[in-house]
């Protein structure tokens, strides 16, 4: 088996502001594999937040290493974490985060300008990574024109247009409806099917629950790993066995 | 990340907010027309001013009573204004006494108010001799001069400047006409051919002329003393001649020294440096007025610049969220304030650029557009959205990720 995804060693993440330090993060451990799908439980001030920064390469820890892919990350500079985030993170956020200027399109490409792909190479990316999240006669819609839902799934499209190592999604059906949640958690799972890592933040256990782990956080540390019954390797097995 | 995206982002987003965009730039905009137009006019009147002069001939002397000070300016002492005779025009025009002197025009000036009819013309009125033509370098158009006797005997005879006539007369000929002035009937003998000084209507084209002896009867004065003596040099080599045959003569006849004169003689050359250094004064000023308020703009760029990292900090973490480095971010933002400034300056130079064909039109003062002031704004503009852009830009780039994402 290739190195694992992740590799988090002693993790500890505090702020401080004025005298006051706050722990927020205090020796997370925790390794994750290539294709899982990995949900992180906890409620807020849990430190969940925090330790999706760091796992997003958005903050770094004050203490600890963080292995990406093989690579340190814990010590890089913003310049050369920018770069890490642009090759290897997919993000999908709870406010999803979209240009509301710009279209599908410009927005899905997004990710692909900083990588300094080629415009036209670009276009034909977006438009595929959309066309997979089913909004491929919506290319050309602006933010304010779709339903959260499909703006969601605009989000999901840019997270995978650069072909990540990692989508980091944090919290994306926070601010959904019932409907729009199915749909893009039914999203996420055709991802881990096809075999993309998928890490998952929530405080909701209802979408843990269609993740294949969950990682419970607690106090700043990981209070609890479980590997969810619900599709054990063994069920997945006889349904891959089982679907024609 | 290249430069074309970098540009193309940036547009997208000076077009995104458009209102902003064009509130921002219009203190740009204002700075930089005004920019232009100010130097479109100084340059406008230093030009109309040189014209005027150097339709006046080189080889001129233009003597007037009271002394002159250093800085151009012309003082006059009391009673100073009699110091200038028809005697001391008579003398002068003495070829032993200044060899080097070709002709001396006396010259009274006055306004006048001309009646012809039910039409009614206030212009100005030289009093001159038959040397004025010549000395002045102009022609008659149709008609004649006043002649020698006319001018001895104080003749009720005058000559119309084109544009004078023109009012007076309508497209008919006037000569031979007859005019109204003070109570006195005066006969058209000649209209003067057109000056050309100018074709913003000079003053030179709208004078009525006459013999001297009239002139000062019209305006109720008597005592023959002139307000100007225009002297020819026999050519413009002997000028310096002629200026210091003029000034020993005129000390001697006013018993006068070169310190303490009681007249001063310009040149052509000096009344144009005097003209052109109040001109200059003026410029420079306005130059400077317009400058500030662009100065003014270039701080409203930097002012909303601000604001919109403000304003979109939860864009900066997206975006950088998706890779882009710092100086990807601050290059975005500068790139932005630039284009702001450069559109702004754009506008301004095709608003000073039509002001200064429309202007003259409304006002009366040419303007003489400066490709070299408008290439220098357009620099300046780009510099101001560049050098206030840095600011902002660097604020952008220097935000954390997180909590660019995290801010509502």
């Amino acid at each position: 088996m290739s190195a694992p995804i992740i590799t988090l060693e002693g993790i500890r993440k505090t702020y401080r502001s004025g005298v006051v330090e706050h722990e927020a993060l205090r020796g997370v451990d925790a390794v994750i594999e290539e294709g899982e799908y990995v949900a992180v439980l906890g409620p807020s001030g849990s430190g969940k937040s925090t330790l999706m920064n760091i796992l997003g390469c958005l903050d770094s820890p004050t203490q600890g290493r963080y292995l990406l892919a093989g690579e340190d990350v814990s010590t890089m500079t913003e310049p050369e974490l920018a770069v890490v985030r642009n090759v290897r993170i997919g993000f999908v956020f709870q406010q999803f985060h979209l240009l509301a200027s710009q279209t599908a399109q410009r927005n899905v490409e997004l990710p692909l300008v900083y990588a300094g792909v080629g415009r036209a190479e670009r276009r034909e990316r977006a438009r595929a990574a959309l066309e997979r999240v089913g909004l491929g006669d919506r290319v050309d819609h602006r933010p304010g024109e779709l339903s959260g839902g499909q703006q969601q799934r605009v989000a999901v499209a840019r997270a995978l247009v650069t072909e990540p190592s990692l989508v980091l999604a944090d919290e994306p059906t926070g601010n959904l409806d019932s409907r729009s949640t199915s749909d893009v958690l039914d999203l996420l799972d055709e991802l881990h099917d096809a075999g993309r890592t998928i890490v998952l933040i929530t405080h909701e256990h209802e979408v843990a629950a269609r993740s294949r782990r969950t990682l419970v956080v607690e106090d700043g540390r990981v209070v609890r790993d479980t590997p969810l019954p619900r599709r054990s390797l063994a069920a997945r097995i006889t349904d891959e066995v089982v679907a024609p | 990340m290249s430069w074309a995206e970098t540009l193309r982002a940036a547009s997208e987003a000076v077009r995104a907010h458009r209102l902003r965009s064009v509130l921002t730039m219009l203190g740009i905009v204002i700075g930089i027309a005004s920019v232009i137009l100010t130097v479109g006019f100084g340059q406008g009147a230093q030009d109309e001013v040189e014209e005027q002069i150097s339709a006046l001939g080189s080889n001129l002397l233009i003597v007037s009573p009271g002394s002159s000070t250093d800085s151009g300016g012309r003082r006059g002492g009391l009673g100073s204004a009699t110091t200038l005779t028809l005697a001391d025009a008579a003398a002068l025009a003495d070829r032993d006494a200044a060899p080097d002197v070709a002709a001396v025009a006396p010259v009274t000036s006055g306004q006048v108010s001309l009646e012809v009819d039910e039409t009614n013309w206030t212009t100005s009125l030289v009093g001159t001799t038959t040397s004025w033509p010549q000395v002045r370098t102009r022609d008659v158009a149709s008609g004649r001069f006043f002649t020698g006797a006319e001018a001895a005997g104080a003749a009720d005879v005058v000559v119309l400047g084109p544009d004078t006539a023109a009012e007076l007369f309508g497209g008919s000929s006037p000569v031979g006409e007859s005019v109204t002035a003070s109570g006195r009937t005066l006969t058209v003998v000649g209209v003067l051919d057109s000056s050309g000084a100018s074709a913003s209507g000079s003053s030179e084209d709208d004078v009525a002329v006459v013999p001297v002896g009239t002139a000062l009867t019209i305006s109720g004065t008597t005592g023959g003393s002139v307000s100007t003596l225009y002297v020819e040099a026999a050519s413009a080599s002997t000028l310096s001649a002629a200026h210091q045959e003029v000034t020993a003569l005129l000390q001697t006849r006013h018993g006068v020294t070169s310190d303490d004169p009681d007249f001063s003689i310009s040149t052509q050359e000096s009344l144009v440096e005097t003209a052109n250094a109040t001109n200059e004064t003026l410029t420079v000023l306005l130059t400077g007025v317009a400058a500030l308020s662009l100065l003014v703009g270039g701080v409203g760029v930097m002012n909303i610049m601000l604001v919109s990292v403000t304003e979109r900090i939860r864009e900066i973490g997206l975006r950088k969220a998706l890779g882009a480095t710092p100086r990807v971010i601050g290059r975005q933002f500068l790139v932005e304030a630039s284009l702001l400034g450069l559109a702004g300056g754009t506008v301004g130079v095709l608003i000073g650029v039509a002001g200064s064909w429309g202007l003259p039109v409304l006002v009366d003062q040419p303007v003489t557009l400066s490709w070299l002031a408008t290439g220098a704004a357009l620099g300046t503009a780009l510099a101001l959205g560049v050098g206030f852009g840095v600011y902002p830009a660097l604020r952008a780039a220097r935000l954390t990720p997180i909590d660019a994402l995290r801010s509502e």
